[in-house]
Protein backbone atom coordinates (compact mmCIF):
# COMPACT_ATOMS: atom_id res chain seq x y z
CA UNK A 1 0.00 0.00 0.00
CA UNK A 2 3.01 2.50 1.12
CA UNK A 3 6.37 1.84 0.19
CA UNK A 4 9.58 4.26 1.28
CA UNK A 5 12.19 3.43 -1.38
CA UNK A 6 15.33 4.93 -0.32
CA UNK A 7 14.01 8.13 1.16
CA UNK A 8 17.06 10.85 2.61
CA UNK A 9 15.34 14.07 3.70
CA UNK A 10 16.90 17.12 5.23
CA UNK A 11 16.31 19.75 8.10
CA UNK A 12 18.57 22.44 5.82
CA UNK A 13 22.54 21.25 6.43
CA UNK A 14 21.51 18.09 8.47
CA UNK A 15 20.43 15.05 6.64
CA UNK A 16 17.76 13.48 8.79
CA UNK A 17 16.91 10.76 7.26
CA UNK A 18 19.42 8.51 5.64
CA UNK A 19 18.10 6.79 2.81
CA UNK A 20 14.58 5.16 5.03
CA UNK A 21 12.98 2.30 3.28
CA UNK A 22 9.91 0.56 4.27
CA UNK A 23 6.68 -0.86 3.43
CA UNK A 24 3.31 -0.70 4.72
CA UNK A 25 0.41 -3.90 3.47
CA UNK A 26 -3.03 -2.87 3.44
CA UNK A 27 -4.90 -3.43 6.69
CA UNK A 28 -1.56 -3.92 8.91
CA UNK A 29 -0.71 -2.08 11.94
CA UNK A 30 3.02 -1.36 11.60
CA UNK A 31 5.09 1.24 14.17
CA UNK A 32 8.31 2.84 14.26
CA UNK A 33 10.09 2.95 17.22
CA UNK A 34 13.77 4.62 18.41
CA UNK A 35 14.96 7.16 20.50
CA UNK A 36 14.38 10.62 20.31
CA UNK A 37 15.86 12.19 17.01
CA UNK A 38 16.09 9.28 15.29
CA UNK A 39 13.53 10.05 12.55
CA UNK A 40 10.81 8.89 13.40
CA UNK A 41 8.62 12.26 13.34
CA UNK A 42 10.54 13.37 10.23
CA UNK A 43 9.54 10.05 7.97
CA UNK A 44 6.04 10.94 8.76
CA UNK A 45 6.49 14.12 7.88
CA UNK A 46 8.18 12.90 4.93
CA UNK A 47 5.27 11.12 3.84
CA UNK A 48 2.40 13.81 4.57
CA UNK A 49 4.44 16.22 2.51
CA UNK A 50 5.20 18.39 4.69
CA UNK A 51 8.72 17.56 4.13
CA UNK A 52 9.92 16.91 0.65
CA UNK A 53 12.52 14.25 0.52
CA UNK A 54 15.80 15.29 -1.62
CA UNK A 55 16.27 11.86 -3.31
CA UNK A 56 14.23 8.71 -2.69
CA UNK A 57 10.41 7.92 -3.79
CA UNK A 58 7.54 7.55 -1.49
CA UNK A 59 4.09 5.38 -3.65
CA UNK A 60 1.10 5.07 -2.46
CA UNK A 61 -1.42 2.56 -3.97
CA UNK A 62 0.77 2.28 -6.90
CA UNK A 63 0.93 6.55 -7.19
CA UNK A 64 4.35 8.12 -6.86
CA UNK A 65 3.57 11.24 -3.79
CA UNK A 66 7.06 12.11 -3.33
CA UNK A 67 6.43 15.87 -5.12
CA UNK A 68 2.58 15.84 -4.17
CA UNK A 69 1.75 18.97 -1.69
CA UNK A 70 -0.01 17.82 1.54
CA UNK A 71 -3.53 18.97 0.66
CA UNK A 72 -3.11 16.26 -2.38
CA UNK A 73 -1.85 13.64 -0.33
CA UNK A 74 -4.46 14.08 2.17
CA UNK A 75 -7.58 13.68 -1.02
CA UNK A 76 -5.81 10.35 -1.75
CA UNK A 77 -6.36 8.84 1.52
CA UNK A 78 -3.60 9.17 4.19
CA UNK A 79 -4.13 11.34 7.18
CA UNK A 80 -1.84 12.15 9.74
CA UNK A 81 -1.97 12.76 13.45
CA UNK A 82 1.12 14.80 14.13
CA UNK A 83 2.98 14.44 17.88
CA UNK A 84 1.80 17.23 19.94
CA UNK A 85 -1.93 16.71 18.99
CA UNK A 86 -1.86 20.15 16.77
CA UNK A 87 -5.86 20.71 17.91
CA UNK A 88 -6.97 24.93 16.81
CA UNK A 89 -7.26 25.94 19.60
CA UNK A 90 -9.63 28.40 19.07
CA UNK A 91 -11.89 26.55 17.14
CA UNK A 92 -14.16 24.36 18.84
CA UNK A 93 -14.18 20.90 18.85
CA UNK A 94 -17.13 20.77 16.29
CA UNK A 95 -14.98 22.59 14.02
CA UNK A 96 -11.95 20.88 14.47
CA UNK A 97 -13.90 18.13 13.29
CA UNK A 98 -15.08 19.64 9.85
CA UNK A 99 -11.42 21.01 8.90
CA UNK A 100 -10.57 17.15 9.11
CA UNK A 101 -13.06 16.60 6.32
CA UNK A 102 -12.17 19.67 4.90
CA UNK A 103 -11.01 17.59 1.71
CA UNK A 104 -14.22 15.32 2.12
CA UNK A 105 -16.57 18.35 1.74
CA UNK A 106 -14.47 19.25 -1.53
CA UNK A 107 -14.68 15.57 -2.97
CA UNK A 108 -18.01 15.67 -2.44
CA UNK A 109 -18.67 19.31 -4.09
CA UNK A 110 -16.61 18.68 -6.93
CA UNK A 111 -16.95 15.35 -8.14
CA UNK A 112 -20.60 14.42 -7.15
CA UNK A 113 -20.59 10.74 -8.72
CA UNK A 114 -19.26 9.32 -5.54
CA UNK A 115 -21.35 5.94 -3.94
CA UNK A 116 -22.51 6.71 -1.03
CA UNK A 117 -21.27 3.41 -0.03
CA UNK A 118 -18.63 3.52 -0.47
CA UNK A 119 -18.08 7.03 1.36
CA UNK A 120 -19.05 4.85 4.77
CA UNK A 121 -22.86 5.34 4.30
CA UNK A 122 -25.70 7.96 2.91
CA UNK A 123 -24.57 11.31 4.26
CA UNK A 124 -20.88 11.23 3.98
CA UNK A 125 -19.44 13.97 6.60
CA UNK A 126 -22.83 13.41 8.86
CA UNK A 127 -22.08 9.84 9.26
CA UNK A 128 -18.32 10.36 9.84
CA UNK A 129 -18.93 12.39 12.91
CA UNK A 130 -21.51 9.97 14.29
CA UNK A 131 -18.71 7.71 14.13
CA UNK A 132 -16.02 9.61 15.92
CA UNK A 133 -18.82 10.31 18.34
CA UNK A 134 -19.67 6.99 19.24
CA UNK A 135 -16.09 5.97 19.25
CA UNK A 136 -15.67 9.14 21.83
CA UNK A 137 -18.49 10.40 23.20
CA UNK A 138 -17.23 13.16 25.39
CA UNK A 139 -15.84 14.77 21.97
CA UNK A 140 -20.16 15.27 21.20
CA UNK A 141 -20.27 16.71 24.75
CA UNK A 142 -17.54 19.15 24.40
CA UNK A 143 -18.91 20.00 20.26
CA UNK A 144 -18.98 23.31 21.01
CA UNK A 145 -15.87 23.88 23.55
CA UNK A 146 -13.06 25.72 22.01
CA UNK A 147 -10.27 23.04 21.41
CA UNK A 148 -7.82 24.90 23.34
CA UNK A 149 -9.89 24.05 26.39
CA UNK A 150 -9.81 20.33 26.31
CA UNK A 151 -7.67 18.06 28.64
CA UNK A 152 -4.45 16.17 27.19
CA UNK A 153 -6.40 12.84 26.55
CA UNK A 154 -9.75 14.47 25.11
CA UNK A 155 -7.00 16.71 22.88
CA UNK A 156 -5.46 13.28 21.53
CA UNK A 157 -9.13 11.67 20.98
CA UNK A 158 -10.08 14.98 19.03
CA UNK A 159 -7.10 14.99 16.85
CA UNK A 160 -7.14 11.29 15.97
CA UNK A 161 -11.02 11.99 15.51
CA UNK A 162 -10.14 14.85 13.16
CA UNK A 163 -7.84 12.57 10.88
CA UNK A 164 -10.61 9.84 10.92
CA UNK A 165 -12.83 12.62 9.23
CA UNK A 166 -11.37 12.52 6.18
CA UNK A 167 -12.10 8.59 5.88
CA UNK A 168 -8.23 7.84 4.90
CA UNK A 169 -6.83 4.23 3.89
CA UNK A 170 -3.75 4.82 5.71
CA UNK A 171 -3.61 6.56 9.45
CA UNK A 172 -0.08 7.91 10.61
CA UNK A 173 -0.09 7.91 14.28
CA UNK A 174 2.89 10.14 16.26
CA UNK A 175 3.12 9.77 19.73
CA UNK A 176 -0.48 9.38 20.56
CA UNK A 177 0.76 7.89 24.50
CA UNK A 178 2.86 10.98 25.00
CA UNK A 179 2.38 12.88 28.07
CA UNK A 180 -1.15 11.31 29.04
CA UNK A 181 -2.24 8.95 31.83
CA UNK A 182 -1.92 5.19 31.45
CA UNK A 183 -5.97 4.79 31.70
CA UNK A 184 -6.21 7.28 28.54
CA UNK A 185 -3.31 5.79 26.85
CA UNK A 186 -4.79 2.13 27.15
CA UNK A 187 -7.94 3.81 25.89
CA UNK A 188 -6.58 5.11 22.93
CA UNK A 189 -4.63 2.35 21.81
CA UNK A 190 -8.27 0.23 22.04
CA UNK A 191 -9.23 2.85 19.97
CA UNK A 192 -6.54 2.76 17.18
CA UNK A 193 -7.08 -1.30 17.39
CA UNK A 194 -10.65 -0.70 16.59
CA UNK A 195 -10.07 1.53 13.69
CA UNK A 196 -8.06 -0.77 12.31
CA UNK A 197 -10.29 -3.48 12.40
CA UNK A 198 -12.87 -1.18 10.98
CA UNK A 199 -10.36 -1.09 7.46
CA UNK A 200 -7.79 1.46 8.57
CA UNK A 201 -3.79 0.64 7.78
CA UNK A 202 -2.23 2.19 10.67
CA UNK A 203 1.66 3.50 10.98
CA UNK A 204 2.65 4.08 14.04
CA UNK A 205 5.20 6.25 15.98
CA UNK A 206 5.51 5.50 19.45
CA UNK A 207 8.21 6.00 22.39
CA UNK A 208 6.33 3.04 24.46
CA UNK A 209 7.77 0.42 22.40
CA UNK A 210 6.78 -2.38 24.59
CA UNK A 211 2.86 -1.44 23.96
CA UNK A 212 3.61 -0.62 20.51
CA UNK A 213 4.80 -3.69 19.43
CA UNK A 214 2.54 -5.75 21.54
CA UNK A 215 0.01 -4.21 19.13
CA UNK A 216 1.56 -4.10 15.55
CA UNK A 217 2.03 -6.51 13.08
CA UNK A 218 5.48 -5.59 12.23
CA UNK A 219 7.67 -2.80 13.17
CA UNK A 220 10.55 -1.12 12.19
CA UNK A 221 13.47 0.14 14.35
CA UNK A 222 15.12 3.31 13.45
CA UNK A 223 18.42 4.86 14.85
CA UNK A 224 20.07 7.92 13.08
CA UNK A 225 17.97 8.24 9.81
CA UNK A 226 18.63 4.49 9.37
CA UNK A 227 16.19 1.56 9.84
CA UNK A 228 18.30 -0.45 11.92
CA UNK A 229 16.04 -3.64 11.94
CA UNK A 230 12.79 -4.89 11.19
CA UNK A 231 10.61 -7.82 11.90
CA UNK A 232 7.16 -8.82 13.16
CA UNK A 233 5.94 -7.19 16.39
CA UNK A 234 6.45 -10.60 18.45
CA UNK A 235 10.57 -10.82 17.04
CA UNK A 236 11.32 -7.79 18.03
CA UNK A 237 9.74 -7.69 21.22
CA UNK A 238 11.60 -10.74 22.21
CA UNK A 239 14.74 -9.85 20.39
CA UNK A 240 17.90 -9.17 22.71
CA UNK A 241 18.98 -5.53 21.01
CA UNK A 242 15.52 -4.16 21.16
CA UNK A 243 14.96 -4.85 24.87
CA UNK A 244 18.18 -3.59 26.17
CA UNK A 245 18.02 -0.56 24.22
CA UNK A 246 14.11 0.43 24.17
CA UNK A 247 12.11 -1.57 26.27
CA UNK A 248 14.69 -1.02 29.39
CA UNK A 249 15.26 -4.67 30.58
CA UNK B 1 -22.18 69.27 18.40
CA UNK B 2 -21.69 65.95 19.99
CA UNK B 3 -24.46 64.15 17.55
CA UNK B 4 -22.60 65.91 14.64
CA UNK B 5 -19.24 64.95 15.72
CA UNK B 6 -20.34 61.18 16.61
CA UNK B 7 -21.96 60.88 13.10
CA UNK B 8 -18.56 61.77 11.48
CA UNK B 9 -16.28 59.73 13.56
CA UNK B 10 -18.58 57.20 13.01
CA UNK B 11 -18.18 57.67 9.07
CA UNK B 12 -14.39 58.02 9.13
CA UNK B 13 -13.94 55.36 11.76
CA UNK B 14 -16.15 53.04 9.56
CA UNK B 15 -13.55 53.40 6.53
CA UNK B 16 -10.78 53.03 8.93
CA UNK B 17 -12.30 50.03 10.18
CA UNK B 18 -12.72 48.63 6.53
CA UNK B 19 -8.76 49.21 5.85
CA UNK B 20 -7.84 47.70 9.40
CA UNK B 21 -9.17 44.37 8.17
CA UNK B 22 -7.29 43.97 5.65
CA UNK B 23 -4.03 44.52 7.46
CA UNK B 24 -4.83 42.42 10.51
CA UNK B 25 -6.39 39.35 8.25
CA UNK B 26 -2.98 39.56 6.30
CA UNK B 27 -1.13 39.64 9.45
CA UNK B 28 -3.11 36.72 11.00
CA UNK B 29 -2.64 34.08 8.70
CA UNK B 30 1.40 35.67 7.15
CA UNK B 31 2.44 37.41 10.46
CA UNK B 32 3.00 40.12 7.52
CA UNK B 33 2.51 43.71 7.80
CA UNK B 34 1.46 44.50 4.12
CA UNK B 35 2.50 47.75 4.00
CA UNK B 36 1.01 47.87 0.05
CA UNK B 37 -2.16 47.84 1.74
CA UNK B 38 -2.96 51.49 1.66
CA UNK B 39 -1.70 51.53 -1.57
CA UNK B 40 -5.04 49.46 -2.63
CA UNK B 41 -7.44 52.26 -0.66
CA UNK B 42 -5.88 54.50 -3.34
CA UNK B 43 -6.13 52.33 -6.39
CA UNK B 44 -9.91 51.97 -5.02
CA UNK B 45 -10.66 55.51 -5.35
CA UNK B 46 -8.39 56.34 -8.40
CA UNK B 47 -10.43 53.33 -10.50
CA UNK B 48 -13.70 54.73 -9.21
CA UNK B 49 -12.78 58.15 -11.02
CA UNK B 50 -11.79 56.42 -14.07
CA UNK B 51 -14.68 54.39 -14.48
CA UNK B 52 -16.96 56.82 -13.03
CA UNK B 53 -15.96 58.86 -16.11
CA UNK B 54 -16.05 56.61 -18.86
CA UNK B 55 -19.66 56.07 -17.33
CA UNK B 56 -20.25 59.93 -18.03
CA UNK B 57 -18.60 59.58 -20.70
CA UNK B 58 -20.91 56.87 -22.19
CA UNK B 59 -23.76 58.58 -20.78
CA UNK B 60 -24.61 55.51 -18.68
CA UNK B 61 -24.41 57.90 -15.65
CA UNK B 62 -26.88 60.63 -17.15
CA UNK B 63 -29.05 57.41 -17.76
CA UNK B 64 -28.86 56.43 -14.58
CA UNK B 65 -26.96 57.37 -11.38
CA UNK B 66 -27.49 54.50 -9.37
CA UNK B 67 -26.45 52.21 -11.74
CA UNK B 68 -23.29 53.61 -12.75
CA UNK B 69 -22.49 53.72 -9.01
CA UNK B 70 -22.93 50.36 -8.55
CA UNK B 71 -20.86 49.27 -11.94
CA UNK B 72 -18.00 51.47 -10.87
CA UNK B 73 -17.85 49.54 -7.39
CA UNK B 74 -18.11 46.50 -8.59
CA UNK B 75 -15.41 47.46 -10.81
CA UNK B 76 -13.02 48.57 -8.90
CA UNK B 77 -13.68 45.98 -6.16
CA UNK B 78 -12.57 43.45 -9.04
CA UNK B 79 -9.60 45.28 -10.08
CA UNK B 80 -8.26 45.96 -6.64
CA UNK B 81 -9.05 42.25 -5.93
CA UNK B 82 -6.95 41.14 -8.58
CA UNK B 83 -3.97 43.75 -7.75
CA UNK B 84 -4.09 42.26 -4.17
CA UNK B 85 -3.89 38.75 -5.38
CA UNK B 86 -1.16 39.89 -7.83
CA UNK B 87 1.39 41.57 -6.08
CA UNK B 88 0.72 38.39 -2.75
CA UNK B 89 2.32 36.09 -5.87
CA UNK B 90 4.59 38.28 -7.30
CA UNK B 91 6.14 40.27 -4.16
CA UNK B 92 5.35 37.80 -0.96
CA UNK B 93 4.70 34.09 -2.09
CA UNK B 94 8.30 33.71 -3.19
CA UNK B 95 9.17 34.89 -0.07
CA UNK B 96 7.11 32.61 2.12
CA UNK B 97 10.35 30.91 3.44
CA UNK B 98 12.77 33.94 4.44
CA UNK B 99 13.05 35.65 7.18
CA UNK B 100 10.83 37.63 8.27
CA UNK B 101 12.35 41.15 7.13
CA UNK B 102 12.68 40.14 3.46
CA UNK B 103 8.69 40.25 2.86
CA UNK B 104 8.25 43.45 4.62
CA UNK B 105 10.90 45.23 2.60
CA UNK B 106 9.19 43.72 -0.64
CA UNK B 107 5.57 45.41 1.17
CA UNK B 108 7.46 48.65 1.19
CA UNK B 109 8.79 47.83 -2.24
CA UNK B 110 5.33 47.44 -3.42
CA UNK B 111 3.60 50.51 -1.77
CA UNK B 112 6.74 53.19 -2.95
CA UNK B 113 5.89 51.33 -6.06
CA UNK B 114 2.64 51.63 -6.66
CA UNK B 115 2.50 55.67 -5.44
CA UNK B 116 4.45 56.25 -8.44
CA UNK B 117 2.85 54.13 -10.97
CA UNK B 118 -0.12 56.32 -10.34
CA UNK B 119 1.63 59.79 -9.88
CA UNK B 120 2.95 58.92 -13.06
CA UNK B 121 0.03 57.95 -14.87
CA UNK B 122 -2.31 59.65 -13.35
CA UNK B 123 -0.33 63.12 -12.68
CA UNK B 124 1.06 64.44 -9.11
CA UNK B 125 -2.21 66.86 -8.62
CA UNK B 126 -5.38 65.93 -6.78
CA UNK B 127 -8.30 64.49 -8.93
CA UNK B 128 -11.76 65.88 -8.26
CA UNK B 129 -14.06 63.39 -7.85
CA UNK B 130 -17.21 64.28 -9.32
CA UNK B 131 -19.96 66.16 -6.90
CA UNK B 132 -22.68 63.72 -8.01
CA UNK B 133 -24.96 63.81 -4.35
CA UNK B 134 -24.45 67.58 -4.06
CA UNK B 135 -24.14 68.05 0.05
CA UNK B 136 -27.77 66.76 0.29
CA UNK B 137 -28.69 65.27 3.37
CA UNK B 138 -31.37 65.21 6.51
CA UNK B 139 -31.48 67.05 10.10
CA UNK B 140 -30.91 64.81 12.36
CA UNK B 141 -31.40 65.96 15.81
CA UNK B 142 -29.85 69.41 15.44
CA UNK B 143 -26.77 67.30 13.15
CA UNK B 144 -26.56 67.55 9.75
CA UNK B 145 -26.18 64.12 8.03
CA UNK B 146 -25.33 63.98 4.41
CA UNK B 147 -26.72 61.06 2.43
CA UNK B 148 -23.42 60.04 1.60
CA UNK B 149 -22.30 59.97 5.27
CA UNK B 150 -25.61 57.40 6.16
CA UNK B 151 -24.80 55.50 2.89
CA UNK B 152 -21.16 55.39 4.32
CA UNK B 153 -21.76 54.47 8.27
CA UNK B 154 -24.20 51.82 6.05
CA UNK B 155 -22.48 50.12 3.68
CA UNK B 156 -19.11 49.61 6.32
CA UNK B 157 -21.44 48.31 9.15
CA UNK B 158 -23.15 45.53 7.08
CA UNK B 159 -19.41 44.53 4.91
CA UNK B 160 -18.56 43.89 8.45
CA UNK B 161 -21.00 42.14 9.87
CA UNK B 162 -21.29 39.63 6.16
CA UNK B 163 -17.54 39.51 6.90
CA UNK B 164 -18.32 37.95 10.28
CA UNK B 165 -20.48 35.50 9.30
CA UNK B 166 -18.21 34.75 6.35
CA UNK B 167 -15.05 34.03 9.28
CA UNK B 168 -17.82 31.86 11.83
CA UNK B 169 -20.02 30.16 9.35
CA UNK B 170 -18.57 29.03 5.93
CA UNK B 171 -15.69 26.49 5.12
CA UNK B 172 -13.34 28.46 3.60
CA UNK B 173 -13.88 31.47 6.65
CA UNK B 174 -12.88 28.48 9.16
CA UNK B 175 -10.14 27.37 6.70
CA UNK B 176 -8.93 30.99 7.11
CA UNK B 177 -8.81 30.69 11.39
CA UNK B 178 -7.40 27.32 10.74
CA UNK B 179 -4.48 28.41 9.01
CA UNK B 180 -4.22 31.80 11.25
CA UNK B 181 -3.63 29.30 13.79
CA UNK B 182 -1.35 26.62 13.04
CA UNK B 183 -0.32 26.18 8.97
CA UNK B 184 1.77 22.72 9.13
CA UNK B 185 -1.73 21.06 10.86
CA UNK B 186 -4.03 23.31 8.15
CA UNK B 187 -1.88 21.78 5.36
CA UNK B 188 -2.28 18.06 7.06
CA UNK B 189 -5.95 18.00 7.59
CA UNK B 190 -5.97 19.18 3.40
CA UNK B 191 -6.52 22.54 3.48
CA UNK B 192 -4.76 24.02 0.81
CA UNK B 193 -2.85 27.03 2.00
CA UNK B 194 -1.95 29.16 -1.12
CA UNK B 195 -5.67 29.22 -2.02
CA UNK B 196 -6.60 30.28 1.68
CA UNK B 197 -3.59 33.36 1.26
CA UNK B 198 -4.93 34.36 -2.05
CA UNK B 199 -8.81 34.32 -0.42
CA UNK B 200 -6.84 36.43 2.13
CA UNK B 201 -5.71 39.14 -0.17
CA UNK B 202 -8.59 39.54 -2.34
CA UNK B 203 -11.45 39.67 0.59
CA UNK B 204 -8.58 42.86 2.38
CA UNK B 205 -8.26 44.18 -1.26
CA UNK B 206 -12.12 44.28 -2.16
CA UNK B 207 -12.71 45.97 1.46
CA UNK B 208 -10.37 48.39 1.08
CA UNK B 209 -11.31 49.23 -2.61
CA UNK B 210 -14.73 50.08 -1.32
CA UNK B 211 -13.20 52.57 1.10
CA UNK B 212 -11.41 54.16 -1.10
CA UNK B 213 -14.34 54.59 -3.02
CA UNK B 214 -16.30 55.99 -0.52
CA UNK B 215 -13.73 57.98 0.81
CA UNK B 216 -13.47 59.48 -2.83
CA UNK B 217 -17.13 60.25 -2.92
CA UNK B 218 -17.18 62.06 0.79
CA UNK B 219 -13.91 64.11 0.51
CA UNK B 220 -14.58 64.61 -3.62
CA UNK B 221 -10.77 64.62 -3.84
CA UNK B 222 -8.05 61.95 -4.61
CA UNK B 223 -4.27 62.22 -4.47
CA UNK B 224 -1.66 59.26 -5.33
CA UNK B 225 -0.74 59.69 -1.84
CA UNK B 226 -3.80 59.22 0.19
CA UNK B 227 -2.95 55.51 0.55
CA UNK B 228 -0.28 56.54 2.53
CA UNK B 229 -1.81 58.24 5.64
CA UNK B 230 -4.95 56.21 5.84
CA UNK B 231 -2.66 53.15 5.65
CA UNK B 232 -0.90 54.24 8.50
CA UNK B 233 -3.95 55.15 10.47
CA UNK B 234 -5.69 52.10 9.80
CA UNK B 235 -2.46 49.81 10.92
CA UNK B 236 -2.71 51.94 13.69
CA UNK B 237 -6.45 50.65 14.23
CA UNK B 238 -5.27 46.84 13.84
CA UNK B 239 -2.74 47.29 16.95
CA UNK B 240 -5.04 49.33 18.39
CA UNK B 241 -7.24 46.39 18.50
CA UNK B 242 -4.67 43.62 18.62
CA UNK B 243 -3.32 43.13 15.48
CA UNK B 244 -4.63 39.55 13.74
CA UNK B 245 -7.99 40.03 15.84
CA UNK B 246 -10.51 40.40 13.31
CA UNK B 247 -13.01 42.33 15.48
CA UNK B 248 -10.80 43.69 17.22
CA UNK B 249 -9.70 45.78 14.04
CA UNK B 250 -13.48 46.49 13.16
CA UNK B 251 -13.46 48.44 16.90
CA UNK B 252 -9.79 49.99 16.57
CA UNK B 253 -11.08 51.19 13.64
CA UNK B 254 -14.53 52.59 14.49
CA UNK B 255 -12.77 53.97 17.91
CA UNK B 256 -10.24 55.53 15.66
CA UNK B 257 -12.30 57.77 13.75
CA UNK B 258 -14.44 58.59 17.07
CA UNK B 259 -11.06 60.08 18.62
CA UNK B 260 -10.22 61.62 15.62
CA UNK B 261 -13.40 63.41 14.85
CA UNK B 262 -14.21 64.44 18.79
CA UNK B 263 -10.64 65.74 19.21
CA UNK B 264 -10.68 67.69 16.84
CA UNK B 265 -14.19 69.28 17.68
CA UNK B 266 -13.15 69.70 21.17
CA UNK B 267 -9.58 69.92 21.48
CA UNK B 268 -7.84 71.24 18.66
CA UNK B 269 -8.11 70.66 14.88
CA UNK B 270 -4.02 71.60 14.48
CA UNK B 271 -3.10 68.21 15.43
CA UNK B 272 -5.74 66.13 14.22
CA UNK B 273 -3.38 63.45 12.98
CA UNK B 274 -1.56 63.12 16.02
CA UNK B 275 -4.40 62.08 18.39
CA UNK B 276 -4.81 58.88 16.64
CA UNK B 277 -0.70 57.67 17.64
CA UNK B 278 -1.68 58.94 21.19
CA UNK B 279 -4.46 56.74 21.77
CA UNK B 280 -2.17 53.86 20.14
CA UNK B 281 0.49 54.68 22.82
CA UNK B 282 -1.60 54.87 25.55
CA UNK B 283 -3.72 51.64 24.97
CA UNK B 284 -0.07 50.04 24.27
CA UNK B 285 1.04 50.75 27.63
CA UNK B 286 -1.57 49.50 29.40
CA UNK B 287 -2.21 46.25 27.06
CA UNK B 288 0.92 45.71 24.68
CA UNK B 289 -1.13 43.02 22.88
CA UNK B 290 -4.05 45.27 21.92
CA UNK B 291 -7.74 45.33 23.09
CA UNK B 292 -8.54 42.31 21.50
CA UNK B 293 -5.41 40.78 21.08
CA UNK B 294 -4.13 37.85 22.63
CA UNK B 295 -1.17 37.34 24.89
CA UNK B 296 1.51 35.41 23.71
CA UNK B 297 -0.14 31.75 24.15
CA UNK B 298 1.59 28.69 25.86
CA UNK B 299 2.56 26.21 24.00
CA UNK B 300 1.38 23.10 25.21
Amino acid sequence: MLELNDIHTFYGPIEALKGITLKVNQGEIVCLIGNNGAGKSTTLMTISGILKPKAGTISFIGSDISDMPPHSIVEMGISHVPEGRRIFPRLTVKENLEMGAYSVSRRLKTTPPIPPLARGGVGGVKSQFDKVYEMFPVLKEREKQMGGTLSGGEQQMLAISRALMSEPKLLLLDEPSLGLAPIIVSRIFKAIREINKEGVTILLVEQNAHAALNLSGRGYVLENGRIKMHGQGKDLLNSEEVKKAYLGE
Amino acid sequence: MFIQQLINGLTLGGVYALIALGYTMVYGILELINFAHGEIYMLGAYLGIIFLAFFTTVGLTAYSLPLAMILTFVLSVIFCSAYGFTIEKIAYKPLRNAPRLSPLISAIGVSIFLQNYVMLTQGATDKIFPNLFEKAGIEFIGARVTYTQIFIIAASAVLMLSLNLFITKTRMGKAMRAVAQDKVMASLVGINIDTVISATFIIGSALAAVAGLMVAIYYGLVNYSIGYIAGIKAFTAAVLGGIGSIPGAMFGGVLLGLVESFSAAYISSEYKDAYAFIILIIILFIKPSGLFGKSQEEKV
